[in-house]
């Protein structure tokens, strides 16, 4: 007998006092809790939250995404980023910045060599202030956002959602899947929470808001 | 100081019984000081979190639900994972015992060639003992996990299932590095202080060069969901997500209790755990894939799953609801218990009031018969749980077959067995618990001197020669609150 029949004969066997009638998915699960605890507007909420985590938080009309994005990258000095594909060009600063695609894929070394990544998201929830990435337009593959120190993504005002059952609902199981909130951080020390680990250093976030409601 | 396993893994071979252990963690200030810092901390941001939302109880009745449901149809979920696994590109694996993973495990890295590979940190692999048996085979296993890297370069044992370095404090860490990273690899930085942001960077340095090179890492699993067969890994530092997307091959080793019936069932789950277990309301990553994905991270992705005495804990029909854990930790943040003695003590991977109940059903009660009286069965675990453990009811019941198993072929049960019997079945029941204040309340009040009842006659002498009992007080808070507070509400 194979060791997989013997685990689950083992577990039908220990499963003795369950009666017959009782049918998997078919379980009265009480889901009384809310779908959302957001009472606020979301784009406050999901920036506050957001903030919590110390990561910077800005919120912009749309038609000022390229000179919001050039604004944060010279506040860190930074003039060259990883782009993914499918991240807007209208989103991009002029000047002198250096925009660097991932075709053919580069190594981690040299994402690592970067230092700097700007990307979209998939959706965003406010009560917990984070944004999830599923490797989709303007994302690209995960080591992208992962390696380079800093990470600037940008979240439209619609793709927040209240809380994670909504955010849940909205995605595809089938995609690679990252939830980050806030920068990488550690309480390995003393239970004293420190900023900065192994992802990303510094996260900074800017909410656009559609042209007309600014 | 690995200590020698046994088949299942799980405890320290060796380890002295809890109580002996105790003794000595008690007589260790720096101990207690680093234990009580930390412990204090956590619990005051949990509280935080937790209050925040006003349907918190309705989130721990549903994560109890489902994880109650799944465990009852376990081997009809374990399937379904198993097709919808292998369906997006992953190849499942069953391990009976910790023997069979290990061989599983070893023999994969193995075929790739590879002779470092990188871990994320992960219970069910502190359990069977991985990095021991690779050892043996030749290959390094590198812990990535901030505390784990702790307590592998110091040669130490984990004491706490989400922070394993607990017991140790910021010094005592900076010397660590200093004199050990260079063994392992890149060596702390000239001048190193003892600041948690210098330590965390002294990290990232030193592991950053092992990710870009890594071909191999091996993960646990916080929840795996049948329907889809994501597989879910939650974490802080980036170290999981480095695991889970740089190295060619991955290989998951995941308890089976951990399948859940459905991707959506993380709603309830990515709210419950990081708020019980950091205080956060999210915490900083949680990564979630399914099967492999072309041209974004490993291109072989294996999935080991692993009973190991899991199946002998489904039987129990009192003590199946240890299998609910989701490995949080806030039992052991709100134990006195843990909180003088740490994680030592308990001699198990699964330290504190959890580990109490998991450690004797996973390698059997006799061969860990002093953690179920490990415990003041106050029932701060309990409240605290996010998936509803009754961790005193299972204590309990724990204890009576520990006396059990010690009485053996005896023909009689000895007191003990029956006292543990009837507390059980006082315990479970409000109004037979109400009888029994009202009784300890009357007898108490006859038998002491000055608030205190000493040495007692006959068969409790045994007890009572070393410990004096506070007399009950007159009225229950039970009863008080019924009479002044209760009004007509439940």
């Amino acid at each position: 007998m194979s060791t997989r029949d013997t685990i689950l004969g083992r577990a039908r066997a220990a499963l003795g006092d369950v009666p017959p009638a009782e049918r998997p998915e078919e379980a009265p699960i009480p889901r009384g809790y809310r779908r959302s605890h957001a009472d606020v507007p979301l784009v406050e909420l999901f920036a506050e939250r957001v903030a919590d985590y110390r990561a910077t938080v800005t919120v912009a009309p749309e038609h000022q995404a390229a000179r919001t994005v050039g604004r944060l990258l010279a506040d860190r000095g930074l003039t060259r980023a990883v782009v993914p594909d499918g991240f807007p060009d209208a989103w991009l600063p002029g000047g002198t910045f250096t925009r660097l695609g991932d075709a053919p894929p580069r190594t981690p070394a040299e994402l690592d060599g970067i230092g700097a990544v700007l990307s979209t998201c998939a959706v965003a929830i406010a009560v917990t202030g984070t944004i999830v990435l599923d490797a989709g337009p303007g994302q690209g593959r995960r080591a992208l956002t992962l390696l380079p120190d800093y990470h600037l993504c940008v979240v439209r005002a619609e793709q927040i959602a209240g809380d994670v059952p909504e955010a849940i609902a909205l995605l595809d199981p089938t995609r690679p899947l990252t939830f980050v909130s806030g920068p990488s951080a550690t309480s390995d020390i003393e239970l004293d929470r420190v900023e900065g680990v192994h992802g990303p250093r510094t996260l900074d976030v800017i909410i656009l808001t559609s042209t007309e409601e600014a | 100081m690995t200590g020698a396993m046994g088949a299942r893994g799980v405890v320290f071979l060796g380890s002295p019984a809890f109580p002996d252990a105790a003794r000595t963690a008690l007589a260790d200030d720096r101990l207690r000081a680093n234990l009580r810092r930390a412990t204090t901390t956590i619990r005051d941001k949990r509280l935080a979190a937790t209050g925040e939302l006003d349907d918190w109880e309705e989130l721990r009745a549903a994560g109890e639900a489902i994880k109650r449901h799944t465990l009852r149809h376990l081997p009809y979920y374990l399937e379904r994972l198993e097709e919808s696994v292998t369906a997006a590109g992953g190849t499942v694996h069953w391990a009976a015992d910790a023997a069979e993973a290990n061989r599983i495990v070893t023999e994969l890295i193995r075929a790739t060639g590879a002779t470092e590979i990188l871990k994320i940190k992960s219970m069910a692999t502190q359990e069977i003992g991985l990095n021991e048996a690779l050892a043996d085979a030749g290959v390094t296993a590198c812990e990535t996990d901030l505390a784990e890297l702790i307590v592998q370069l110091g040669e130490d044992r984990p004491s706490h299932i989400l922070v394993p370095a607990i017991h140790r404090n910021r010094g005592e860490i900076r010397d660590l590095f200093a004199a050990e990273m260079g063994h392992w690899g890149r060596p702390a930085p000239e001048g190193l202080t003892d600041e948690p942001a210098a330590l965390a960077e002294a990290a990232r340095l030193h592991l950053r060069e092992k990710f870009l090179r890594a071909e191999v890492a091996v993960s646990g699993a916080n929840f795996a969901c049948a329907d889809t067969g994501t597989v879910a890994v939650v974490e802080s530092e980036g170290n999981g997500r480095m695991c889970l997307t740089l190295p060619e091959t991955l290989i998951t080793v995941m308890g089976i209790e951990k399948v859940l019936p459905a991707f959506t069932d993380l709603e309830v789950f990515l709210q419950l755990l990081p708020r019980s277990s950091t205080g956060e309301r999210m915490n900083p990553y949680t990564s979630l894939w399914t099967g492999t994905t072309p041209g974004d991270g490993p291109s072989a992705f294996h999935l080991v799953l692993l009973d190991n005495g899991r199946t002998d804990t489904l039987a129990d029909e009192v003590g199946r609801q240890a299998l609910h854990c989701i490995r949080c930790s806030a039992c052991l943040n709100v134990c006195p218990v843990y909180e003088r003695t740490g994680g030592h003590a308990y001699g198990s991977v699964y330290p504190g009031p959890i580990g109490a109940v998991l450690t004797p059903q996973l390698v059997g009660v006799e061969h860990a018969s002093s953690l179920p009286f490990a415990s003041t069965l106050c029932g701060a675990c309990y409240d605290a749980c996010p998936v509803r453990i009754n961790i005193p009811e299972v204590l309990t019941h724990l204890r009576a077959k520990a006396v059990e198993a010690k009485a053996g072929h005896r023909r009689l049960p000895t007191l003990e067995a029956l006292a543990m019997k009837g507390a059980t079945a006082v315990l479970v029941s409000p109004a037979r618990l109400g009888l029994a204040q009202r009784a300890a309340s009357l007898g108490g009040r006859l038998l002491s001197r000055r608030g205190r009842i000493g040495r007692l006659p006959g068969p409790f002498r045994g007890w009572s020669d070393t410990r004096d009992t506070p007399a009950p007080p007159a009225e229950s808070f039970r009863a008080w609150w019924r009479a002044n507070r209760a009004g007509g509400q439940r």
